[in-house]
């Protein structure tokens, strides 16, 4: 994917200890791979340029940045998930990037340590890590884990043997003493992360990254609400790409970049133009985080002819549906407000979840979704469990709905193209 | 309008050719190693006006004949219901894939399942079963009828299931009891994804093990509904996508 650059990257990636053989088959066919899916799209919006090169340069320029960063003391923290703030990691200082974990890769190596029967995600990012290949892990001076299921709850036991890791604890019920609870984590998150950056975590450092994030959160909520209209002016491919970069990129620069990006499809959605036909089936699509570059069941849809007008997912309307107050005064007020934020986030690990079918209904019905695929990837209890209880409150508002249990591998794409073609053909 | 439906499929190539909604042809070739050879030699044996592809091979038709296609679900949805207009559900064990669907009126799709990646409790299963036995494809359904008791096959697995079988030739099992038993394992597959999506009345039984009479005793046996078999059972999916030009036109 490093076509367009003219910068050598190399030296920094032996600096960083990837190998570089496996690292060059991986972008090899991680670029070749973002051209059959994404550059094949017809009428994309020209805003979408951005992401492109955000993509050919992924492995590169936001690695340098990070790199250059580092260089002169910064430093960085990476995530698995969104549970871990941001808003607290910008406070400290520090920058937080989402960690590779949307690839089957290495997984003979990670087979010799934990279960075959892991869910794709964890086998991946330990993939990535194991065989050397993802730089931002590498460029992470801390992993901040949390414990949003047991697979991932042990498997950061085994990350913590080869990269400095901590763990967030995260309740597992929504009661008043779990949201007391998590608050009390934050303060400890609060006291690593300043004892990382050796910065304090003040209220004005605290207000402003809570200001920028929610303006990254902000322009999200345009890209979702133009996805509103019909016909669609954005391509489900696209939109879920920009909240899977939301994780990882520059905040001030992508907030602006979708921001343009939200002009454009505005624009597009007042001329009534679209990228798909207005009689094409509406899908949303529900479930397990689509981590980079796992855009398999986005692809499968449109190109059976279907168009994805939103995800209820961590790389989707989770990541940006809510915001926080921007006029706190202290930062215990504010740590608060994060508490009760993220607390408020409807993940599966969570027990009762009746929110998150509340959400799926709501999002279905503002989306003009004709139909809803509830994702779920192979071994992820969670939300395999809670397959049912979407598919009942979808019936319950005469919403079709499609379950899919899958993983990173092609291996099931003709059988999976065949039932999504068939779930359309039925909406 | 001379309407052509093409099912191509990983075992067999079908074809229906209708004049305004009348079957007038029908004819079935082997896969082989390149379906898209014997699907070319089905497009021209005979005149139409539309090609209507589904099974497997639909999108490389649509490809080569610039023609539409449809999958494999609504396709048997379509055929199944113009053949017995009072059927409910639709099940269609094919060479590679299984398919449950449950209609509503005019053949619409309700609700469906499939099998996934793999392809046990498949034609393609038995064939191999057949093999390991020293059986032909008939002579499996035979000593299955013939059989007083069968065998309990405990993996699903085709590569598992076949040493299994020869576990149990090499111990001296009654081949028949093995057939039988065979059978029963794929049925009880098959009765629990029609329960899964909650078939129920009428159900057509088609694709190519329709033709197998042991497992359609065996469906008869264990569904609670009347089962029904179309005399050509391999061609209601080419029936059904050759109707799928005409309801466009509805």
């Amino acid at each position: 994917m490093s076509e367009q650059a003219e910068v050598d990257y190399r030296p920094m990636w032996e600096e960083l200890g990837l190998d570089l053989e496996t690292h060059d088959a991986l972008l090899g066919a991680v670029g070749q791979l973002y051209t059959d899916v994404y550059l094949t799209q017809e009428d994309r919006p020209e805003a979408m340029g951005y992401l492109d090169f955000v993509m050919s340069e992924v492995h590169g320029l936001r690695i340098k940045e990070l790199h250059d960063f580092r260089a002169q003391g910064g430093k960085v923290v990476g995530t698995f998930c969104l549970y871990v703030p941001e808003e607290i990691v910008r406070a400290a200082g520090a920058w937080c990037v989402g960690l590779c974990a949307g690839a089957e890769f290495g997984y003979d190596a990670v087979e010799r340590i934990m279960p075959r029967n892991t869910c794709a995600l964890i086998k991946s990012f330990m993939g990535f890590k194991l065989t050397k290949v993802c730089p931002y892990i590498q460029e992470s001076d801390l992993v901040v884990g949390e414990t949003t299921c047991d697979g991932k709850k042990k498997a950061y036991e085994l990350l913590g043997e080869v990269h400095n890791t901590y763990v967030l604890e995260l309740p597992q019920m929504k009661r008043p003493q779990d949201v007391a609870f998590y608050r009390a984590e934050l303060d400890e998150l609060c006291i690593e992360l300043e004892h990382l950056t050796g910065k304090t975590i003040t209220a004005e450092s605290l207000r402003t990254a809570i200001r920028e994030v929610n303006d990254k959160r902000r322009a999200l909520q345009r890209i979702y609400a133009a996805r509103t209209a019909k016909p669609a002016p954005i391509s489900g491919k696209d939109a879920m790409l920009a909240g899977q970069v939301a994780f990882y990129d520059d905040v001030d620069r992508f907030t602006q970049m979708m921001n343009k990006l939200g002009d454009e499809l505005e624009q597009r959605v007042a001329d009534g133009s679209g990228v798909a036909p207005a009689n094409a089936k509406r899908v949303l699509i529900t479930g397990t985080p689509m981590a980079l570059p796992n855009w398999k069941l986005h692809d499968i849809v449109e190109k059976a002819g279907g168009i994805v007008v939103g995800e209820e997912m961590c790389t989707g309307s989770r990541y940006y549906d809510s915001l926080l107050p921007e006029d706190g005064e202290t930062v215990e007020e504010m740590l608060d407000a994060i508490a009760e934020k993220y607390m408020g986030i409807n993940c599966a690990c969570f027990t009762p979840n009746e929110g998150r079918t509340e959400d799926v209904v709501r999002m279905a019905r503002e989306l003009n979704a004709d139909g809803i695929i509830d994702y779920s990837l192979n071994f992820c209890t969670p939300y395999q469990m809670e397959a049912l209880a979407i598919e009942t409150a979808a019936a319950t508002s005469q919403i079709p709905t499609l379950k899919i249990d899958t993983d990173y591998s092609a291996e099931d794409a003709g059988q999976l193209s065949t039932r999504v073609e068939a779930f359309l053909e039925m909406l | 309008m001379r309407v052509l439906g093409l099912d191509i499929g990983s075992r067999s190539v079908d074809a229906v050719w209708l004049e305004d909604r009348e079957v007038v042809d029908a004819a079935i070739a082997d896969s082989g190693f390149d379906p898209a050879a014997a699907a070319r030699t089905l497009v021209e044996r005979r005149e139409h006006d539309v090609i209507v592809a589904t099974g497997y091979g639909r999108h490389e038709a649509r490809k080569a004949y610039e023609c539409s296609a449809v999958t494999e679900i609504k396709a048997y949805a379509l055929g199944a219901s113009a053949l017995f207009p009072d059927a409910s559900a639709v099940l269609d064990i094919g060479g590679q894939d299984t398919k449950a669907i449950v209609l509503g009126g005019n053949g619409k799709v309700l609700d469906f399942e499939m099998n996934d990646k793999c392809a046990a409790g498949t034609g393609k299963f038995l064939e191999v079963m057949a093999r390991a036995l020293g059986f032909t494809l008939e002579e499996l359904a035979a000593a299955s009828l013939s059989a007083e008791r069968g065998v309990a096959i405990s993996s699903m697995c085709t590569v598992f299931a076949e040493s299994e079988v020869t576990g149990l030739v090499h111990r001296g099992e009654d081949r028949r009891a093995i057939s039988l038993g065979l059978h029963q394992s794929i049925v009880k597959r098959t009765l629990s994804s029609l329960a899964r999506i909650d078939a129920r009345g009428q159900l057509v039984f088609a694709g190519g093990v329709a033709k197998n009479e042991a497992v359609v005793e065996l469906v008869k046996a264990g569904f609670s509904g009347e089962v029904v078999v179309p005399q050509e059972s391999q061609t209601v999916g080419a029936l059904g996508a050759a109707l799928s030009a005409f309801a466009e036109m509805d």
